[in-house]
C-alpha cells in the first residue's frame, strides 16, 4: 500500500483495480476521459483495457465480460450514456453475473458538454442502482461497493461523478500493483442471456421488487449520513455536499444530510434522518431529482416538511454550485447573516473575456478558412460536429453553421440537401468522431442519393479530450501497433463518389479540392490531413517584417489566429505560440511574413 | 497547516504543474492536500484556476471564496478575475506580463497596466516580470518554477524550499533539471527581497 496522490478519475481507476477488474472499456469524454488513461498506465495483470469506437461498443463489449462472470467496468461522459443507452436499457433487463459498474460523468455547468442532463434519472430510468460520490476519496471506495451490489444483485450499476469530483485530487491509500480476480466464464443458457418479451415481462416484475430490497439495504450504507439537529435541514448529493459542508462548518448544528445512492432511493434512512424535521433545502445540481424522490416520500407517508429547492426558485435550475452558491443559499434559508470576507472589487478593471480558441497554428482553422474562401458568394450551410473543431463557429473564420451531437453533421447535411437543394451542404468531421459516429452517416448518404461534401478534419488523434489513439491512429491502449483503418478506403468502400485527400497547410491545393468536389453531384469527401499540433515538435516559426507590413491586417481579420496581435498598427507574431505553420504567409498580399525568427 | 493557494493565468502557461509541485511538496511535509484543476474545452486559451488546498478540514475542492491566503496569478488580468477569493488579509503574487486575448475578442489595448496598478492599490502583493526573470533560460516556459521560487522565498507558501526543489526534480524532465533548479533560485531571491529587482 501507499499512498498516491490522483485525480478523483485515478481514484476511480484504483477503486475498480483494487476491486479486481477483469475488462474496462470506454470512449473519451470530459470529464471521464482520465478513468481508462490510469488503468492502462497502472500495473495491471490480467486486466484487459481498450478505447472503443465508441460509447455503445464499449457497453456492449463490457456486458459480454459481465455475462462471463468477470468484473467489468464502462466509462464514459453523460452524452455517452445516450449513445450506449440501448444497450444498457436491455442489460437493465437481463441483467450480469460478474460485477459491471457504468461510470456516466455529469458535467454540472456545463463545462464541456451539449447538455445539463442528469445521470441519476437514467439510472431511474434504466430501474438500476446509482452511486453519486462527493469526493475522489468516496469515488475509490464507491466503484468498489458498486461491484458489490452488482454482484449481490445480478445488475448493472451506475457511478456518477461529476466533474469536479472527476477532477479534483486527493490522496488515496491503494496497493502498488494490482491483479485480476478470477472468474468461473460464460455458462450457455438462453432463457438468460437472449432478450426476449416473456423474459423481459418476468423481469420486470423481478427488478421492481428487487429495488425495494435494494433501497432497503443503502438505508444502511456508510456513505448515506447525517449530522446536526436542526429543525431545518439542508439535504446534498455529489459534490454539492462538499460545497455545503465547507459553510456548514461554521454551523455544525445545522441538520446536513448526505445521499450518496440517489437510486433506489434509501426511504428508510432518509425518514429517520428527517425525524423533527419541518423544514428542508435540497441543494444539488443538474436536475432536482432528490427533491421530487423527497416530495414524492413526503406525500407517501403523509409527512408535515416543506420542501425547498430547484422547484421553488431558491437554487437555480442550470448551472454549477460552489462555495459561494452554498453560503448563500443555504443562509437564506437558515436564516444567517453572512459578511462577505474578501477584498473589495469596486473600481477594479474588467478582465478582457478569454473566449476558447483553436490554437496557433491549428490545421483546423487552414480546413476551415479553404472551405471558406472556396464558397465565397456561393450559398452553402457547413454542419459542424463533436471536438476541438467546434470553436470553427468563433469569428473570424464564423464556419459552424449547427453543432448538434456526435456525427450529428454528416446525416444533417443530408437534410438541407434535400430541404435546400440550391445550397452546398458540406458536414466537418474529426478523425475519431468520423470512427465513433460518422460512418453510419456517409451510408445513409451514399444510400439515399444526397450531395453533400463531407470534411473530415484528420489531425491524427482525439485531440479535445486528450489526445487519445483511435482505429487511424495504429495503436491501441494493449498493443501496439496494430493496422491502420484507413478513412478513405472507408469513404471509397461505402461508394462516395470522389474522395480527394489534401494538406489544408497548403492554402491553394485545399482550395482548389473544394471547388473540385462542389462541382461534381453526390456525396464528395475531402480528407484534411495534418497532426495536432499538440502533438507536434514545430520546426520553424515566422515572423512579420515590419518594414514590408502595410497595415492592412488582413491575416488578423480573416483567420484569428492567436499568435497574431496589432502592435503600431502592424500584424506581429508571438514566438512563444506560433508553430510555422503558415496559413497567415499564404494569405498576406505583400508577402510580408516568412522565414524563421 | 492550514492553507488555500490559488493558482491562475491563461491555459498554456504552465499552471498546472505549479500546482502539483505545491501539492506534492504539502504532502511530502505531512500535510493532507486535495486540489482541483480547470480541464477540457476551457484550456484552450481561456482562463484557467488551480485550488490548493493545505489541511485536514477542506470539504470542498474549490477554495470558497475570500478563501484563498495566496494567489499565484500568470497574469494580470487573470489576477483580478479571481481577486473575490483572497482573503482580506491574503498575499498576491503576479506576473505583470499580460495575455492579450485573442485579437477578435475585444479587449483591444490590453496592456494589464491597470490591472497591476489596482493590484497594488488594493492588496498585499508582490509583482513580478516574467520576461525579465525568465530571460536567462531563454523560455517564459520557466516562469511556472520561477514563480514558486518567489512564493517559496517570500514565505508565504507555507512549504520549506528544499522541499519544493525535491518535487522539481521528482516532476520535471531530467534534461530540463538545471534550468529549472535555476528558475527556481532565481525566484527565491526575488521572493526574499519582497521586490522584484527590475
Amino acid at each position: 500500500m501507499s499512498k498516491q496522490y490522483v485525480m478523483g478519475n485515478g481514484a476511480i481507476a484504483l477503486g475498480a483495480l483494487s476491486a479486481g477488474v477483469n475488462l474496462v472499456s470506454g470512449y473519451p469524454g470530459t470529464p471521464s476521459s482520465e478513468i481508462i488513461e490510469t488503468v492502462a498506465k497502472y500495473p495491471h495483470e490480467g486486466t484487459y483495457v481498450e478505447w472503443s469506437v465508441n460509447e455503445k461498443a464499449a457497453m456492449e463489449v463490457a456486458a459480454a465480460a459481465a455475462y462471463a462472470g468477470a468484473r467489468a467496468m464502462v466509462t464514459m461522459k453523460q452524452v455517452g450514456l445516450n449513445v450506449a443507452s440501448d444497450p444498457l436499457m436491455s442489460l437493465a433487463y437481463v441483467g450480469v453475473k460478474g460485477g459491471m459498474v457504468v461510470v456516466a460523468a455529469d458535467d454540472p455547468g456545463p463545462i464541456s458538454s451539449q447538455t445539463e442532463q442528469d445521470t441519476r434519472r437514467f439510472a431511474e430510468f434504466a430501474r438500476i442502482p446509482v452511486f453519486d460520490p462527493s469526493s475522489p476519496e468516496e469515488a475509490f471506495e464507491m466503484v468498489r461497493d458498486a461491484f458489490d451490489y452488482s454482484e449481490k444483485y445480478r445488475t448493472p450499476v451506475i457511478l456518477r461523478p461529476t466533474t469536479r469530483v472527476d477532477h479534483a485530487y486527493a490522496s488515496i491509500d491503494a496497493p502498488d500493483s494490482f491483479s485480476a480476480r478470477a472468474y468461473e466464464g460464460f455458462v450457455k443458457d438462453s432463457k438468460k442471456w437472449v432478450i426476449f418479451p416473456r423474459l423481459s415481462f418476468m423481469n420486470h416484475a423481478m427488478i421492481e421488487k428487487r429495488n425495494i430490497e435494494i433501497g432497503e439495504e443503502l438505508s444502511s450504507y456508510r456513505f448515506n449520513t447525517v449530522s446536526g439537529s436542526s429543525q431545518k435541514a439542508v439535504i446534498a448529493t455529489g459534490v454539492s455536499y462538499a460545497y455545503a459542508g465547507e459553510f456548514l462548518k461554521e454551523h455544525p448544528d445545522v441538520r446536513l444530510i448526505k445521499v450518496g445512492t440517489p437510486y433506489p432511493l434509501p426511504e428508510r434512512f432518509l425518514l429517520k434522518a428527517l425525524e423533527g424535521v419541518s423544514e428542508v433545502l435540497c441543494f444539488e445540481e443538474l436536475s432536482p431529482y432528490i427533491e421530487e424522490s423527497l416530495l414524492k416520500l413526503i406525500g407517501k407517508h403523509h409527512l408535515s416538511i416543506d420542501v425547498y429547492g430547484k422547484l421553488t426558485g431558491d437554487v437555480p435550475h442550470s448551472g454549477e454550485n460552489d462555495t459561494d452558491s452554498a453560503r448563500r443559499i443555504i443562509s437564506r434559508f437558515l436564516g444567517l447573516e453572512t459578511a462577505e470576507n474578501s477584498i473589495g472589487l469596486s473600481g477594479a478593471p474588467n478582465p478582457p473575456a478569454r473566449p476558447p480558441v483553436l490554437c496557433a497554428g491549428c490545421p483546423h482553422r487552414a480546413s476551415f478558412y479553404a472551405v471558406k474562401r472556396a464558397m465565397k458568394g456561393k450559398k452553402a450551410f457547413f454542419c459542424g460536429d463533436i471536438g476541438c473543431y467546434t470553436l470553427g463557429n468563433a469569428m473570424p473564420l464564423d464556419m459552424v453553421d449547427t453543432c448538434l451531437c456526435m456525427g450529428a453533421g454528416v446525416t444533417m447535411a443530408q437534410g438541407f440537401n434535400h430541404t435546400e437543394p440550391d445550397a452546398v451542404a458540406f458536414s466537418f468531421i474529426g478523425d475519431s468522431t468520423f470512427f465513433a459516429s460518422g460512418i453510419t452517416g456517409v451510408v445513409n448518404a451514399v444510400y439515399n442519393a444526397a450531395d453533400i461534401i463531407v470534411c473530415v478534419l484528420d489531425n491524427s488523434t482525439t485531440a479535445m479530450t486528450g489526445h487519445q489513439p483511435h482505429p487511424g491512429t495504429g495503436r491501441n491502449l494493449m498493443a501496439a501497433p496494430v493496422d491502420k483503418i484507413s478513412i478513405e478506403k472507408l469513404l471509397l468502400a461505402a461508394g462516395v463518389t470522389k474522395v480527394v485527400t489534401v494538406d489544408p497547410l497548403d492554402l491553394d491545393a485545399a482550395i482548389a479540392a473544394v471547388r473540385e468536389c462542389a462541382e461534381i453531384r453526390g456525396v464528395k469527401a475531402i480528407i484534411f490531413k495534418s497532426p495536432c499540433v499538440a502533438i507536434t515538435k514545430p520546426d520553424k516559426k515566422l515572423r512579420v517584417n515590419s518594414e514590408k507590413c502595410i497595415g492592412c491586417l488582413r491575416c488578423i481579420k480573416e483567420i484569428g489566429c492567436p499568435a497574431l496581435s496589432v502592435t503600431d498598427g502592424k500584424a506581429v507574431i508571438d514566438e512563444n505560440l506560433c508553430t510555422g505553420c503558415g496559413l497567415c504567409s499564404q494569405l498576406c498580399a505583400v508577402k510580408a511574413i516568412g522565414g524563421d525568427c | 497547516m492550514k492553507k488555500d493557494i490559488m493558482i491562475c493565468g491563461v491555459g498554456g502557461q504552465g499552471t498546472v504543474l505549479a500546482s502539483k509541485i505545491i501539492a506534492a511538496s504539502a504532502m511530502d511535509e505531512g500535510n493532507a492536500v486535495h486540489s482541483a484543476e480547470t480541464i477540457g474545452m476551457a484550456q484552450r486559451g481561456g482562463p484557467v484556476t488551480s485550488h490548493v488546498r493545505i489541511g485536514e478540514d477542506a470539504f470542498s475542492p474549490l477554495i470558497p471564496i475570500g478563501g484563498a491566503d495566496l494567489l499565484i496569478a500568470f497574469e494580470p488580468s487573470e489576477a483580478v478575475r479571481n481577486l473575490k477569493y483572497l482573503k482580506k488579509d491574503g498575499f498576491v503574487i503576479v506576473n505583470r506580463v499580460p495575455v492579450k486575448p485573442t485579437s477578435l475578442a475585444g479587449g483591444e489595448g490590453y496592456d494589464g497596466k491597470a490591472e497591476i496598478d489596482f493590484l497594488t492599490a488594493s492588496c498585499n502583493c508582490l509583482v513580478v516580470d516574467s520576461d525579465a526573470l525568465c530571460a536567462p533560460f531563454g523560455s517564459s516556459k520557466f516562469f511556472n518554477v520561477a514563480v514558486l521560487g518567489a512564493a517559496a522565498g517570500s514565505g508565504r507558501l507555507g512549504v520549506a524550499e528544499s522541499t519544493v526543489r525535491g518535487e522539481i526534480l521528482r516532476i520535471v524532465p531530467e534534461r530540463f533539471h538545471e534550468k529549472n533548479l535555476a528558475a527556481f533560485a532565481a525566484g527565491v531571491k526575488i521572493g526574499e527581497n519582497g521586490h522584484a529587482d527590475q
